[in-house]
């Protein structure tokens, strides 16, 4: 369609715009066996918003927010972490299968006992005080990232009767547009305590291979750490340009 | 061309002070910059239970509308120290408070212009996913009528997203259930 252009939206103004998801493969926000999500996922229908400017950019968060010990997460406070090494490491795409370089990846978890080190966490497991959790790598040019840790142990909740969560790393990863933010968990393969956990199986069953690594032989260190493999896949432009489509409908 | 499968989310749980906490992280400008104004607010349940432990991101332009990104076309904010960023935990208490300029108006790509807002995504155990929201300003009256995604929404649902001015800037209460349900966005 034609439009004018007035001084405030120069000509050219010609954006990334970014993939919306299919609604039945993305996690719901609510999951009625996940029990905290009752009185806290919204109820309304989101309303679609416009790719625009403000959803097409996003911060890029680099190099100043990462120190080179924080992609080893056996070695905090002057010792080692008790727990079996392991190397976890991937790329970061997009869903064209481009690499998404230079961008950061914050991950946490439990230590080898399951036990986070958080004031809300009381189960009597051990804390590690050579274990805080917490790792920051940003990615290289062709997008990967790896961080050593040890593996994180399962650990009980109160979500149903003796509930207990698949060992899991928390990811939190930005790409480059608010569009493309995820905050998610990476699983390990084949973890017996899949069959009974909301979080794990709130995920459509189609997308749930995507959210549990791969164990990478090739990338184990002899006589010092295992190996997992797992790349993350943020949404992908879509290249039609802006002012072509119809999409300023948001009712 | 085939699509690589999307990674799913999931919630951030209950201890993502470990992994996302930042010293830096309420100041999307320093406090001390000229213009800055505190977005205060409140996390509500279905409940109308304060939620203590979300994480509130907000992203937004400066005050001239433009965005520290490469693929904002017009060129580089002029406001150094501006990172157009915020990230900001709920106390106990169940407040954020976020330090930044109020943004100002931004093209929408079809000839028109946005009212001044800021995009925020509220993160919490309890949500397997991020959920989406944008701060309007209640002062802004002349802007807000004339912009398209707050007048597609119902009157009556707009003024979830008017952030109302106070002593030191605007307070922006998010509510996830209830009569009053804030409107989110699905991008």
């Amino acid at each position: 369609m034609t439009r004018t252009t007035p001084a405030a939206a120069p000509a050219g103004l010609h954006l990334p715009r970014y993939l919306r998801e299919d609604p039945a493969a993305r996690t719901p926000v609510g999951f009625a066996g996940y029990r905290s999500t009752a009185v806290r996922a919204p109820l309304r229908t989101p309303v679609d918003l416009p790719h625009r400017l403000t959803e097409v950019t996003g911060p890029l968060l680099g190099e100043d927010r990462v120190r080179p010990e924080d992609a080893d997460l056996t070695r905090r406070a002057g010792g080692e972490a008790v727990g079996q090494r392991i190397v976890v490491h991937g790329r970061v795409l997009d869903s064209d299968g481009r690499p998404v370089p230079h961008t950061l990846v914050e991950i946490w978890q439990a230590n080898a006992a399951g036990r986070y080190r958080h004031v809300v966490d009381t189960w009597p497991a051990p804390l590690d005080p050579h274990f805080d959790g917490l790792g920051r790598v940003v990615t290289d040019a062709e997008g990967r990232y790896e961080f050593l840790t040890v593996k994180p142990g399962a650990y009980p909740w109160r979500n149903h009767d003796n509930a207990w969560r698949p060992a899991h790393i928390h990811f939190s990863l930005f790409g480059r547009a608010f569009t493309q933010r995820l905050v998610t968990q990476m699983y390990f393969p084949d973890d017996p305590l899949f069959f009974q956990d909301p979080i794990y199986n709130a995920i459509p069953e189609a997308a749930r291979p995507a959210a549990v690594s791969r164990f990478d032989h090739s990338r184990t260190v002899d006589h010092w750490a295992l190996a997992f493999e797992w790349d993350v896949v943020l949404r992908g432009a879509d290249q039609t340009p802006f002012e072509t489509e119809d999409d300023g409908d948001v009712a | 061309m085939s699509r690589l499968p999307l990674t799913p989310s999931a919630t951030v749980g209950p201890y993502l002070a470990i992994g996302l906490t930042w010293e830096d992280g309420e100041f999307v400008v320093p406090e001390d910059t000229e213009g800055a104004i505190w977005i205060r607010g409140t996390v509500f349940d279905g409940n109308g239970d304060v939620v203590p432990d979300a994480l509130v991101e907000t992203w937004q332009a400066d005050p001239e509308g433009r965005f520290d990104h490469p693929d904002d076309p017009r060129g580089a904010v002029a406001h150094p120290g501006f990172r157009g960023f915020g990230r900001a935990q709920t106390v106990p208490d169940g407040e954020f408070a976020l330090c930044t300029l109020k943004p100002g108006r931004v093209p929408d790509g079809e000839g028109g212009l946005q009212a001044p807002h800021v995009d925020v995504s509220v993160f919490a155990r309890g949500l397997l996913d991020r959920v989406v929201t944008r701060v309007y300003f209640a002062d802004e009256a002349e802007a807000n009528a004339a912009d398209a995604v707050l007048q597609g929404l119902p009157e009556d649902r707009r003024a979830t997203l008017l952030a109302t001015p106070t002593d030191d800037g605007y307070r922006f209460d998010v509510r996830l259930q209830g009569d009053r349900e804030t409107v989110f966005f699905a991008v």
